[in-house]
């Protein structure tokens, strides 16, 4: 069920969302008159408290082995799993509030729900097509006001009822933070285990919530730093193949991959452009590293740097247009820009301590980075022109930042010291604040987020 | 047949007491003679095949198959050359071997640089013995950053022994 290629029932599912329309009589639409929180809001414990029932269902169907009551629950909770995880939010439910009825789905009992101290109330329900799939619709209400304030439905196969709680939770926190989307996104991330000197590194795919966990290799080959393609039908990544060390790009329906270029030389630190046209990657020839870009498809790499040094990984801006990498051409490693032609190179990072692994911002407002210094790696982010710099972590070994579709929140990997440390995927937003571990089946290292899913 | 590998396995179990307690080896185990396959006193019938990584094992003495380098530093120095002479006689006795340079960080670097870290380092020693007239064709080089720790830990220790350029007989 889940080797399905990422988006394809999704994608029948979304050009099928007017179905909601003619399923569900519409209410008139209230503008809400409240202000729009916002990320800053998350530094006061203030937290929106949001009542979210399990969905209900028109009537009790068993479809491809789910039951739509069972569902209900089930999509209910990845919903609050999601709001709680983005640190805005306390959501309250499943588990401890009343269920609805289907009738309550579009005409909510607001006096019950303001009474358990809900600002907003999510109702929604879970019915059989007909047709073997499932339609699902989510509502989100303001209690106060007694009034809908975003809707969505969507016809799906029952294999992807994550994604649509996903959708419905991007919509619900879309509308109260004002902020893009980011839930309904997939992560690519390494899978360790093994003894520490021999550790076996498995390329591993995941949504953002850890949910539709798969393993793409078998760890015969030592597997590092992957990237997905903006479309999600591509990993870029290394692999230690034949005791080489070389880029692969891993086609995730096909299951095969091919080499990005063919070279006597180790080849590393891969990166896909915005439109995933483009890969940049790093290649050492006798010790020397530069950072190289290639079409997706092979043909000729353009060299564009040539300092002696390391010059090493990178970041397209979202406009495709500069790339942020890291050089040690100053005696230790920093962070610099460039134009994609590798013209107008110039360091942005200063202070204390080497700075490496930048990546930008799919806002285009920030750079986040690993940050070393004392002994110590932290991330951190700075704008573009290096202003700002701030940490948003502090342990021993925080490592790797990549971004969340919208730009708000950040993933890395977190490594504890000593013979026994461990590797694991972790989350933190833009405040330092909320900082969150991620649940993988094994240690965790060298997450990349993809963007949210049409 | 047993023989050859009875003495595979004490080169073996030899290598990981290296590796698993490389601080105290020097203090634990007998110096391995140089020039001789093995110290069991059997001679030349002790099944250590000319040329092969046991043998290389045997010439070159404990940890005197790698290089260590200082924190973030890829140059070679003066015990790093003995090291290599030591490696580059046993080369040019043995000269239709080929073998593999693996540079190493430790864990004090994050995962892109120090695999370029790592090249550099392998790419130092593979210079060394190369001046010292050994064909570079037969040195092939591969970083590992910081995969492949020699010894666990995140002490000053550890990370001495890890941040190193280890040369692997690879074969014919």
């Amino acid at each position: 069920m889940f080797v399905r290629p990422i988006g394809f029932s999704l994608a029948l599912l979304l050009t099928a969302a007017p179905v909601f329309a003619q399923t569900a009589p519409t209410p008139p639409a209230v503008t809400p008159t409240e202000p729009r929180e916002t990320i800053e809001g998350t530094l006061s414990n203030e937290r929106t408290v949001i009542a979210i029932p399990s969905l209900a269902t028109s009537s009790v169907q068993t479809v491809a082995g789910l039951r739509t009551d069972s569902l209900g629950r089930q999509i209910a909770e990845v919903i609050a799993a999601d709001l709680e995880r983005s640190g805005l939010y306390e959501p309250v439910g499943p588990s401890g509030v009343r269920a609805i009825t289907r009738a309550e789905v579009q005409a909510p009992r607001f006096a019950d729900w303001q009474a358990r101290n809900a600002e907003n109330v999510v109702h929604g329900f879970v019915d059989a097509s007909g047709t073997g799939g499932l339609v699902v619709g989510c509502y989100l209400y303001d209690t106060a006001l007694g009034s809908e304030l975003v809707r969505k439905g969507f016809e799906i196969q029952p294999g992807d009822w994550r994604r649509a709680a996903h959708k419905c939770a991007d919509a619900i926190y879309s509308r109260l933070s004002g902020e893009a989307p980011f839930f309904d996104s997939r992560v690519a991330y390494i899978a360790e285990s093994g003894p520490k000197g021999n550790r076996i590194k498995r390329l591993a795919i995941m949504d953002s919530d850890g949910g539709n966990h798969r393993f793409i290799t078998n760890g015969q080959s030592l597997a590092i730093s992957p990237r997905f393609s903006p479309d999600y039908k591509k990993i870029v990544y290394v692999s230690y193949l034949n005791n080489r060390v070389r880029v692969f790009i891993y086609d995730v329906t096909a299951g095969s991959q091919k080499l990005v270029t063919e070279s006597g030389n180790a080849t590393f630190a891969p990166r896909w452009s915005p439109d995933g046209t483009q890969i940049l990657y790093s290649m050492a020839v006798g010790g020397n590293t530069d950072i190289y870009r290639i079409s997706a498809n092979g043909g000729t790499p353009v060299r564009l740097t040539s300092t002696p040094g390391i010059d090493v990984g990178g970041s397209f801006s979202p406009d495709g247009r500069k790339i942020v990498f890291e050089s040690d051409r100053s005696g230790s490693q920093q962070i610099y820009t460039m134009n994609i032609d590798g013209s107008n190179q110039q360091r942005i990072s200063f202070g204390g301590g080497r700075s490496a692994t930048p990546e930008w911002s799919p806002r285009g407002d920030l750079i986040a980075f690993t940050r070393m210094g004392g002994g110590e790696f932290r991330i951190g982010v700075m704008t573009p022109s290096g202003g700002s710099s701030r940490m948003l972590t502090n342990s021993w070994q925080d490592e790797a930042p990549t971004w969340s579709p919208n730009g708000r929140v950040i993933q890395f990997f977190r490594t504890t010291p000593g013979r026994e440390g461990k590797s694991s995927l972790w989350q933190v937003d833009l405040t330092g604040v909320n900082l969150r571990r991620l649940p993988t089946p094994q240690d965790g290292s060298d997450p990349s987020w993809g963007p949210v899913l049409p | 047949m047993t023989i050859r590998k009875s003495t595979a396995m004490i080169a073996a179990i030899t290598m990981l007491a290296v590796g698993a307690c490389a601080k105290k080896a020097p203090e634990t185990l007998p110096p391995v003679p140089e020039g001789t396959g093995t110290d069991t006193g059997a001679g030349t019938g002790t099944g250590v095949v000319p040329g092969s990584q046991e043998d290389f094992l045997a010439s070159v003495g404990l940890e005197g198959d790698r290089i260590f380098f200082d924190f973030d530093q890829y140059n070679v120095d003066s015990a790093d050359m003995a090291t290599l002479q030591s490696q580059s006689q046993w080369l040019q006795r043995n000269p239709a071997v080929r073998v593999t340079l693996e540079g190493h960080a430790d864990e004090r670097g994050t995962r892109d640089y120090n695999i370029a870290l790592g090249e550099r380092r392998a790419n130092a020693a593979k210079n060394y013995l190369a001046s010292l007239g050994i064909d570079p064709s037969r040195i092939s080089v591969i970083s590992y950053g910081k995969e492949r720790p020699a010894e666990i830990g995140s002490t000053e220790e550890a990370y001495a022994k890890n941040r190193r350029a280890v040369t692997v007989v690879i074969g014919r």
